[in-house]
């Protein structure tokens, strides 16, 4: 139930209704996006990003708080820790225990090798397991891996490197096929045929799902396959600086333990970071969707051993974070519910854009609908938009929320917002980190041996803005193949004489380039504690 | 002004904003979480909690993230709890009701206490998918289960000592995996990938000008 502020435009919502569900908003132009994203798009607000002064990437632009975080003082110095006795010594370790990392250690000890995974918090805590809406794959009669390869191509503004993003679609049936066989329980018909529906910016119904349990569906198989195998799982701890050996070969993680501060030494033929995004850094100040860990500590431990970034500047805010209550501001409000039908609807209950644009488009729309047009709603911590999730009900039939997406009704339910019968506010939320560490299409970084990275903390594979469902299926896609290629790499790798000597050098160049910070990185978790 | 009402962390009072969660409650107090903290929007289980409201008989459970807090409430949290995992092999594990006699047989010791259905943070019926766990009905065991995030307070509150998520954990493998239909469009697909029908296609589109690779976005059409 809302509250008597917000019945005015509640009446104009349901009184609108009928002909908002019979109405199809057109889509907007390729020029009309381009105006809209240079207005309104966070990426385009040149005073939230500055150039960096040193590095891999010295002279592009990033955003204020990743500058300071790449830019910063190690947690530790070469001569805190012994790196002739090390506590583990094995093939592969992985660093991040999400999707792609359990998808790598699946692979890896499959392939034979001695895996091991290091995560900061339990092996499972990550943005894998709040993905809600499900993972694209060109599977259906009526789509092909190039249908899907247009779609993400221009979806992510022709941006994405292609022989990624040719691996990504052309994989994506099998990586579904890998989940199906591991007990992954997908939405399907009676006869075994996938439900799939429409994702923004999608030409294709190619949304494969587990109602909207999708991400945690996954991970949590994920999860009890890589105990299955009884590979180590090392949890709360945190690689906190990498080591290379003395030919510049990634060989390995200084590790810290999050609850005693421990350090230890983990020695390792090849290594693969799957450390996630980094919604917790609260670009620009936005709220997020993302797990708590999401701090971009891949990024700063691979740029700190000189690994290169691809579009760091570009984050996705996803359009529809939810506005109210305050108690789940920011919390994510799964694309799928527009999937199902619901639009996005102003104060006055019109409807003002398309409810499938690409996430970009859409935040962007909604950014300047609450602002520009003061046609938002004010919540009483900001302004918001309505999503009529009503219409899910007079479309789909009685039954379909809760059989589609039980999630998002649990989370409203819990504040005494019955979505089946009310309408929910949204307004973006930090989402997505689209850049990340370069790599090539085996999974190595670009000028790093030995160094491989999937996930959330690659760069390149959607381009500058990514699809819905795009994500769990790279995770997948590139966390299998990391793990595979990493064990192939180790059988052929001598790890030489280690060294931490990269931390002097870069303490050099934070001199040299005339930084003053007391920041020191990886940040790890964000700091909420009131002070 | 904000309203703040006391709450009870591990005993000890604090007063807090009544419109914080349990652990945004903590953090206004001054923890640093590291335990007990993971996706903070109700997916991944990390935050289990118990609590009780003062002069109240009833002891509750909930998701830290998920939960208000109220005024008198005293709260514990429950950062991990030792489920049992058995380990198998999903490539051979036995799919009839016989596999949960081998792997986690206390299920049959089940009193019918139905505490764990009333301790669920997800308001599933869990004494339900138990028993659907021991007929051997794992696709209902599976659909009634599937909501769970496996916080393991469910098991906290078991006499019979089950570990309920990792039975249902198992339940829905199997079901996942050798119960529900196959699906046939996808396996046509891969194999169409594996042998090449698609390369020429995809080929094609690696080469392409950017021009003409935005023509063809801009004039796509979209299925219905």
């Amino acid at each position: 139930m809302y509250a008597e502020q917000f019945q005015k435009s509640l009446k104009a919502v349901e009184e609108a209704r009928a002909n908002n569900i019979a109405l199809e908003p057109q889509r907007m132009t390729a020029q009309q996006k381009e105006d809209l994203l240079a207005e309104f798009h966070p990426d385009y607000r040149k005073a939230e990003f500055t150039e960096l002064k040193m590095g891999p990437n010295k002279g592009d632009k990033v955003p204020h708080e990743l500058a300071e975080t790449l830019q910063a003082h190690a947690r530790i110095k070469a001569e805190d820790v012994d790196l002739t006795s090390p506590a583990y010594d094995v093939d592969v370790l992985i660093i991040g225990g999400g999707g792609a990392g359990a998808s790598a250690a699946i692979e890896a000890h499959e392939a034979g090798a001695n895996v091991m995974i290091v995560t900061k918090l339990r092996i499972g805590d990550a943005n894998t397991m709040m993905a809600e809406g499900g993972i694209q794959a060109a599977d259906k009669a009526n789509d092909s891996p190039a249908i899907h390869f247009v779609d993400a191509f221009g979806g992510g503004h022709f941006a994405a490197k292609r022989e990624l993003l040719r691996k990504l679609v052309c994989d994506a049936p099998e990586a579904i096929q890998w989940l199906n066989e591991l007990g992954v329980e997908f939405d399907k018909d009676a006869e075994g045929n996938m439900i799939t529906t429409h994702g923004g910016g999608t030409s294709r119904k190619r949304m494969h799902a587990a109602k909207d349990y999708s991400g945690a569906e996954i991970m949590r198989t994920l999860r009890d396959e890589v105990l299955n195998r009884q590979i180590p799982v090392v949890d709360f701890t945190a690689a906190v600086e990498l080591i290379l050996d003395e030919n510049g070969k990634a060989a390995g993680a200084v590790l810290m333990n999050m609850e005693t501060k421990e350090l230890l030494v983990a020695r390792a033929k090849t290594v693969i970071i799957a450390t996630g995004g980094a919604g917790r850094m609260h670009y620009q100040g936005f709220p997020t969707s993302n797990h708590y860990g999401a701090t971009a500590d891949g990024l700063v431990l691979g740029y700190r051993v000189g690994a290169k970034l691809l579009y760091a500047e570009t984050l996705q805010y996803h359009p529809t974070g939810a506005a109210f209550p305050e108690q789940i501001f920011g919390a994510l409000v799964t694309e799928k519910v527009r999937s199902l039908g619901a639009k996005l609807v102003n104060v006055n209950g019109e409807v003002f854009m398309h409810p499938l644009e690409t996430r970009d488009v859409a935040a962007a729309s909604i950014i300047r609908e609450c602002n520009a047009r003061g046609n938002g709603v004010e919540t009483g911590s900001g302004l918001g938009v309505w999503l009529d999730t009503p219409m899910i009900e007079k479309i789909g039939g009685e039954g379909t929320i809760m059989k589609r997406i039980p999630a998002m009704w649990r989370m409203f339910d819990k504040y005494g917002i019955d979505i089946r019968k009310e309408p929910i506010l949204v307004y973006p939320t930090l989402h997505y980190q689209n850049g990340g560490l370069d790599i090539t299409e085996d999974g190595m970084t670009t000028n790093v041996e030995n160094l491989f990275v999937a996930g959330e903390a690659v760069g390149g594979i959607h381009g500058r803005n990514r699809l819905m469902g795009n994500s769990l299926l790279d995770i997948i896609v590139f966390g299998r193949s990391a793990g595979k290629n990493a064990a192939a790499k180790a059988q052929n790798t001598e790890v030489g004489t280690l060294t931490l000597s990269h931390i002097a050098k870069f303490e050099q160049e934070i001199e040299d380039a005339g930084i003053v910070t007391d920041t020191v990185s990886p940040k790890l978790l964000p700091s909420y504690a009131r002070k | 002004m904000e309203n703040m009402v006391n709450v009870f962390l591990f005993g000890k009072k604090y007063q807090v904003p009544d419109n914080l969660t349990i652990m945004r409650a903590m953090e206004y107090a001054g923890y640093e979480l590291v335990r007990g903290c993971g996706c903070r929007n109700g997916f991944c289980g990390a935050c289990a909690t118990i609590y009780r409201i003062a002069g109240d008989r009833d002891l509750k459970a909930c998701l830290a993230c998920q939960t208000k807090v109220e005024d008198n409430m005293y709260v514990a949290t429950l950062p991990f709890f030792p489920l049992v995992k058995q380990v198998y092999d999903i490539e051979t594990v036995n799919t009839t009701e016989q596999v949960m006699m081998q792997l986690y047989p206390e299920i049959y010791a089940c009193v019918g206490c139905n505490a764990c259905t009333n301790a669920c943070t997800q308001g599933l019926n869990v004494m339900q998918y138990i028993a659907y766990a021991q007929r051997g009905d794992f696709e209902a065991c599976a659909e009634e289960s599937f909501d769970c995030v496996m916080c393991g307070v469910c098991s906290s509150r078991c006499p019979a000592g089950i570990s309920h998520p990792q039975v249902a954990m198992l339940a829905r493998r199997i079901n996942g995996k050798y119960l529900a239909p196959k699906c046939g469009h996808l396996e046509d697909r891969v194999q169409e990938i594996k042998d090449g029908s698609f390369t020429e296609l995809i080929e094609a589109l690696m080469q392409k000008p950017i021009d003409e690779m935005k023509e063809l976005y801009n004039t796509r059409e979209i299925e219905k």
